[in-house]
């Protein structure tokens, strides 16, 4: 556990050493915000025509700002992923780093743990961008605290998935760009598989369906808090982890 | 303290370490010397537990490399070919991590730094970035990063390749003064470094062992044998090289004769001599009763090439002669 979070710490310091974490998080921020405002603006204004015209006040901050915008925040997540997955591995074989990780008495398990960690407290760092814009609803409206809670779980699950499988993917080069846009289309597919069998019913398709790591975020996102969907994002990040220290050990067998 | 029986480790196509054995007493420094390609790194990775061994068995303080990696890991000092350096922190920020790496306890952690900082004399760069450092301070980094937890057994791979003399002066010494209570395995492809710092030498050559010796008796395997730099002048084409390489053949205690260059009118030739024959003044005496101008005559030093030959040409000639004495 103690070298987890030692190779964890370097992870982190890696990353807001270089250009990358502050990057990740200003992509984020700026694109979240600026539809965090649009949205917030559209709701204003609805709500006041509709108060206006005494329409009744089904307008509901939940429903209507915090769900949209935390699914559109995992959409963002699920294309910044890349970006701070693919050094994990890949720069370490290119610098030669590896040689060292790989020599000194710590558990491949201990490593991965450790980087995979590193990685999901900078996405941390990028999803706190988005809770900044969401605390200024609650300061300024009454939302449901539970459902927020619950989509910020989801989000957090599907990244770590993500992130589990960029690891995995930056052990396979050397090349860090490579790795990147590798795990940029492979999360591309895994979100375009829920809209590939949207509308087929099928049991090859329930199957696929059920591997898209967007469809268990739906439930999230509505505030249903879903074993099922748990327990899916969970064994995802177990398999993913595991597929990488077998990736790291058959490096050592071609390397 | 190090034990490696019948090695073999085979990449996709090459065969990298064709079945070598040798042994390595506690508190020996050894040099393990061989040109480009010929299997060091790769021996060092199998055993450091970097690489798995294709068939034989590696072990360090009697823990074998595939059953108990972590054991043989603890006890292990390495400093790969390039340094495992990370550009983005500082001299003393990653030594403590890769103390805390290696198992040190943090209360020992700052101690330790400090130690190593003095003896690879790193520590007028201690606050400066690793990427930032020259050649010569990153292999020193390299270094220090590998005594850092003061390993029982340290394997080094190339210490002193981008060192300037005085610096590889220094490391010799800091060897010397680990030696002794660390096993010491180096590699280099420069003769003189084993000699200067090594007690045992082992050869290899395209993955094969070509010698294990001490320093001193392999020096004492190659002394006499010695390579000469011969320049006959040549006036209008006489006397004409084939002559000239004709008669230093000749030379009783001469191996081999190799045209060097001929510009100038001069004639310039590498002559040999077998194992313990000093030729020189019997190739003099013959160039000069020729009648022949001898222009220069002078030692040149055996290259690690030369020393193969001599090695492997004595080995060749031992086996035929056995295989001579068998037939008869
Ligand atoms: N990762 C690899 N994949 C395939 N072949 C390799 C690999 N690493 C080394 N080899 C081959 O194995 C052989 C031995 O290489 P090795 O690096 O051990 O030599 P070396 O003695 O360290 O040479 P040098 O003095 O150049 O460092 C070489 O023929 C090399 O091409
Ligand atoms: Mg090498």
């Amino acid at each position: 556990m103690k070298n987890v979070l030692l190779i964890c710490q370097k992870e982190l310091k890696s990353y807001f050493a270089s250009p990358i974490a502050y990057a990740v998080m200003a992509i984020f921020g700026l694109i979240f915000g600026w539809v965090f405002f649009n949205a917030s603006r559209d709701f204003v204004r609805f709500s006041f025509q509709s108060q206006m015209t005494g329409g009744g006040g089904q307008m509901n901050v939940n429903e209507q700002i915090i769900r949209p915008l935390l699914g559109f925040a995992g959409t963002i997540a699920l294309f910044l992923v890349p970006m701070i997955t693919m050094r994990l591995f890949a720069e370490e074989k290119r610098m030669g780093t590896v040689e060292l990780l790989l020599t000194s008495p710590v558990k491949d398990i201990e490593i991965i743990l450790g980087k995979w960690l590193g990685a999901m407290l900078l996405y941390l760092c990028v999803l706190f961008m988005s809770m900044i814009n969401i605390a200024l609803l609650f300061a300024w409206g009454k939302p449901d605290l539970k459902p927020v809670l619950v989509a910020y779980l989801g989000l957090i699950l599907q990244g770590g998935t993500l992130l589990a499988i960029g690891a995995l993917i930056s052990t396979m080069t050397k090349n860090q760009i490579i790795a990147g846009i590798a795990t940029f289309f492979i999360s591309l597919l895994l979100w375009l598989l829920s809209w590939f069998t949207a509308f087929d019913s099928s049991a090859t398709a329930q199957v696929v369906n059920y591997l898209s790591i967007v469809t268990h975020f739906e439930n999230f996102g509505k505030g249903v808090l879903d074993s099922k969907d748990v327990v899916f994002y969970i064994s995802m990040i177990f398999f993913s982890l595991f597929l990488t220290s077998r990736s790291l050990e058959s490096l050592r067998w071609r390397a | 303290m190090i034990k490696v029986e019948g090695l073999t480790k085979r990449y996709a196509r090459t065969v990298a370490v064709d079945n070598i054995s040798f042994e390595v007493e506690k508190g020996q420094i050894v040099g393990f010397l061989g040109p480009n390609g010929a299997g060091k790194t790769t021996t060092m990775r199998v055993l450091t537990c970097f690489l798995p061994p294709t068939a034989g068995s590696a072990s360090v303080a009697g823990f074998d490399v595939l059953e108990h990696p972590l054991e043989v890991k603890k006890r292990i000092g390495y400093l790969p070919e390039t340094p495992p350096l990370y550009p983005e922190m500082e001299v003393t920020e990653y030594l403590r991590f890769v103390g805390k790496l290696k198992g040190i306890p943090s209360g020992d952690i700052g101690r330790r730094v400090d130690d190593v900082l003095g003896r690879c004399a790193i520590g007028d760069v201690r606050n400066k970035l690793i990427g930032k450092l020259s050649k010569g301070y990153r292999q020193r980094v390299g270094l220090a990063q590998a005594i850092i937890h003061n390993p029982d057994v340290l394997v080094l791979d190339e210490p002193t390749s981008g060192l300037d003399p005085k610096q590889i002066i220094e490391i010799r010494e800091l060897l010397k003064s680990l030696a002794g209570e660390h096993t010491i395995i180096l590699s280099t492809h420069i003769l003189s470094e084993v000699e200067h710092s090594c007690e045992h030498v082992i050869i290899i050559n395209q993955g094969k062992l070509v010698a294990i010796d001490s320093v001193a008796n392999l020096t004492n395997r190659l002394r006499g044998a010695e390579a000469v730099a011969v320049v006959v002048d040549s006036d209008g084409g006489r006397p004409n090289a084939s002559d000239v390489q004709q008669r230093l053949e000749q030379v009783p205690g001469v191996s081999r004769v190799v045209m060097k260059d001929t510009r100038d009118s001069r004639l310039c030739f590498e002559v040999e001599s077998l194992q313990g024959r000093q030729v020189r003044a019997d190739v003099a005496r013959s160039v000069v009763n020729a009648g022949w101008a001898l222009n220069e005559l002078r030692p040149v030093g055996l290259s690690l090439e030369d020393v193969f030959l001599q090695l492997t040409a004595a080995e060749q000639t031992e086996a035929q002669k056995v295989q001579e004495g068998a037939s008869k």
